[in-house]
């Protein structure tokens, strides 16, 4: 039954809309780094918004479908075939059994999203099969020969209030009662009606043109030069290749710094843009480590991570403070 | 770059140690600065790590502070060396009712009356026992006497999921960290570095003084409460 694995290209990883709420154990949130791009796809496949589905990483990924089954691709632009008939993007497709699909290089952003109709079936921890790179929780990252399993929503009835058919996904990402912290974001993520909540189809970003991403002041702002902030928001950055899960490294004209005394490791956001002493920026992603010690200048608005999530390395990238 | 530190290093983490429930708690943790983090979150800066500590059993509502609950919307609470972390979602709470919390929490340095309490079962005669003892100027069994009988706090998590770094209420156990990292430092190792002590979830580099191990398994994904030891709980070791 499922799905078997027989490339899984680049990097695919299981990710669902991650697991908030347990930065104090040290956990970082995870999930899927463009999270709309997910839940447009669950969505269009008759799933749950925030089941497992997969992310995947420059294509490269053949999958065999053991058994049939409905599928839909978004985030990234690029040639995906079934059987090598190009399918459509954003858009949900009937898998005969012993169909082939395939995921070429994507054209524009970075990450395909592909959800299948009851999910990918995987191991949860605290509610979530997202894989966490930074610190290695969750499913490991496809390997060929894989076998997936998928979970059991019947067509068209995935998003019916209390089914529960598709277990733990409606408490996504809340997280667990009686751990001292209230109930978290995303309440009823999951049980809403699909008709209301299909999200717009965003189109993936042109590699050859800026993204811009809206930032607000962070805890350290006051630890850096006057014209630091102006240079931040004025100049176009560039993605640096070793970006990944955890961060993306950005390069540029460096920030200066001016108190320069060492910071106690504090609590870090989704977002931040840590600065350590070579000037240049990191923005926080899904995987980020909970806490740092280097000063954070700013934090970029979280609808506008996505985007980040497709900015392919050397893209340039504005932020608007 | 970020600094993701290589073994539990705690920057700047020096400073007077943590009196608890034996020593005399300062009350001034009244003084707070809210830093500004975001849309969707606020950084609450405290004098020490003492007051982070009260403060941050105060807003989860443990120990005296027991009964208060946290409100809907907010999404973590992250205790660190000087600060914690409050992140909210703004479509549920606006930042001035997150603010109005923030300002209005009353710091829990009642220890004792703390809700949980985790005991954790330690073969001491770890690889570094000797050398620690010997620096700090006590006998191999001394150094086990006082660890044992010492009161600690979970005071924050890092490094590692499951990891978190407790303190005590004096400074007798204070010892600086190895020269030398060492590469792999096995799951269960308990270990002393600056004012902390900790216990190694996972193998992993790491460059605490050794002294002992334990079987307890500190993180299990498996469970639905994966963390054995938890920011604000009580922790004792006891010889196995």
């Amino acid at each position: 039954m499922g799905i078997v694995v027989v490339n899984p290209g680049a990097l695919t990883l299981v990710e669902d809309l991650g697991r908030q709420g347990w930065a104090s154990l040290g956990l970082s949130p995870s999930g899927a780094l463009d999270r709309q791009s997910l839940r447009l796809a669950n969505l269009l496949v008759g799933n749950p918004a925030g089941v497992a589905g997969l992310e995947i990483l420059l294509g490269g990924l053949r999958l065999r479908f053991v058994t049939a089954s409905t599928v839909a691709v978004a985030g990234a632009e690029g040639i995906v075939t079934l059987n090598g008939a190009e399918i459509p993007l954003n858009q949900a497709v009937r898998v005969a059994p012993g169909a082939v699909l395939d995921f070429g290089a994507p054209l524009f952003g970075l990450r395909y999203y592909l959800a299948v109709q009851g999910g990918v079936d995987a191991p949860k921890l605290l509610g979530s099969s997202s894989t966490d790179m930074l610190s290695g929780e969750g499913p490991a990252p496809l390997k060929s020969g894989e076998q997936l399993g998928t979970g059991r929503v019947s067509a068209g009835n995935g998003l019916v209030p209390g089914k529960g058919s598709v277990p733990g996904t409606d408490s996504v990402p809340g997280h667990g009662a009686g751990h001292g912290v209230g109930s978290g974001a995303g309440a009823g993520i999951g049980i809403l009606n699909n008709a209301h909540v299909l999200p717009a189809i965003r189109r993936a970003p042109d590699p050859g043109r800026a993204i811009t991403a809206r930032v607000d002041r962070g805890p350290r702002a006051d630890w850096f030069d006057e014209d630091s902030w102006r240079r931040l928001i004025s100049q176009e950055w560039t993605l640096s290749p070793d970006s990944n899960r955890i961060g993306a490294r950005l390069v540029g004209r460096p920030l200066t710094q001016t108190r320069l005394e060492e910071l106690p490791s504090e609590g870090m956001v989704l977002g931040a843009l840590q600065v350590p002493p070579s000037g240049l920026p990191t923005v926080f992603l899904a995987d980020h480590p909970v806490t740092g010690g280097y000063p954070v200048i700013a934090v970029v608005r979280r609808t506008d991570l996505d985007l980040l999530g497709q900015a392919r390395p050397g893209q340039r990238i504005r932020f608007l403070g | 770059m970020w600094r993701l530190n290589p073994s539990p290093e705690v920057r700047g983490s020096g400073g007077a140690g943590f009196p608890g429930a034996g020593g005399p708690a300062p009350r001034d943790a009244g003084i707070r600065i809210l830093l500004p983090c975001g849309d969707s979150a606020f950084l609450v800066e405290l004098p020490e790590l003492t007051a982070v500590v009260a403060y941050y059993r105060g807003l989860i509502g443990a120990g005296a502070s027991a009964g208060v609950s946290v409100p809907d919307g907010i999404i973590d609470v992250v205790p660190a060396a000087r600060t914690v972390l409050v992140t909210f979602d703004p479509e549920t709470i606006s930042p001035s009712e997150v603010r109005h919390w923030l300002e209005s929490a009353e710091p829990a340095f009642d220890v004792a009356s703390s809700g949980r309490e985790v005991i954790i079962e330690v073969s001491y005669g770890g690889p570094d026992l000797a050398e620690t003892a010997q620096f700090l100027g006590m006998t191999e069994t001394e150094l086990v006497k006082l660890h044992t009988s010492s009161e600690w706090t979970a005071a924050f998590s890092g490094f590692a999921p499951g990891f978190v770094y407790l303190v005590t209420t004096h400074e007798r156990l204070r010892v600086p960290r190895r020269n030398t990292p060492r590469t792999a430092v096995p799951a269960g190792s308990v270990g002393l570095a600056g004012e902390f002590s900790g216990v190694y979830p996972r193998s992993s580099p790491g460059g605490w003084q050794l002294i002992g191990t334990t079987t307890a398994a500190l993180w299990d994904a498996s469970k639905a409460e994966p963390a054995l030891i938890r920011p604000g709980d009580l922790v004792r070791f006891v010889e196995a």
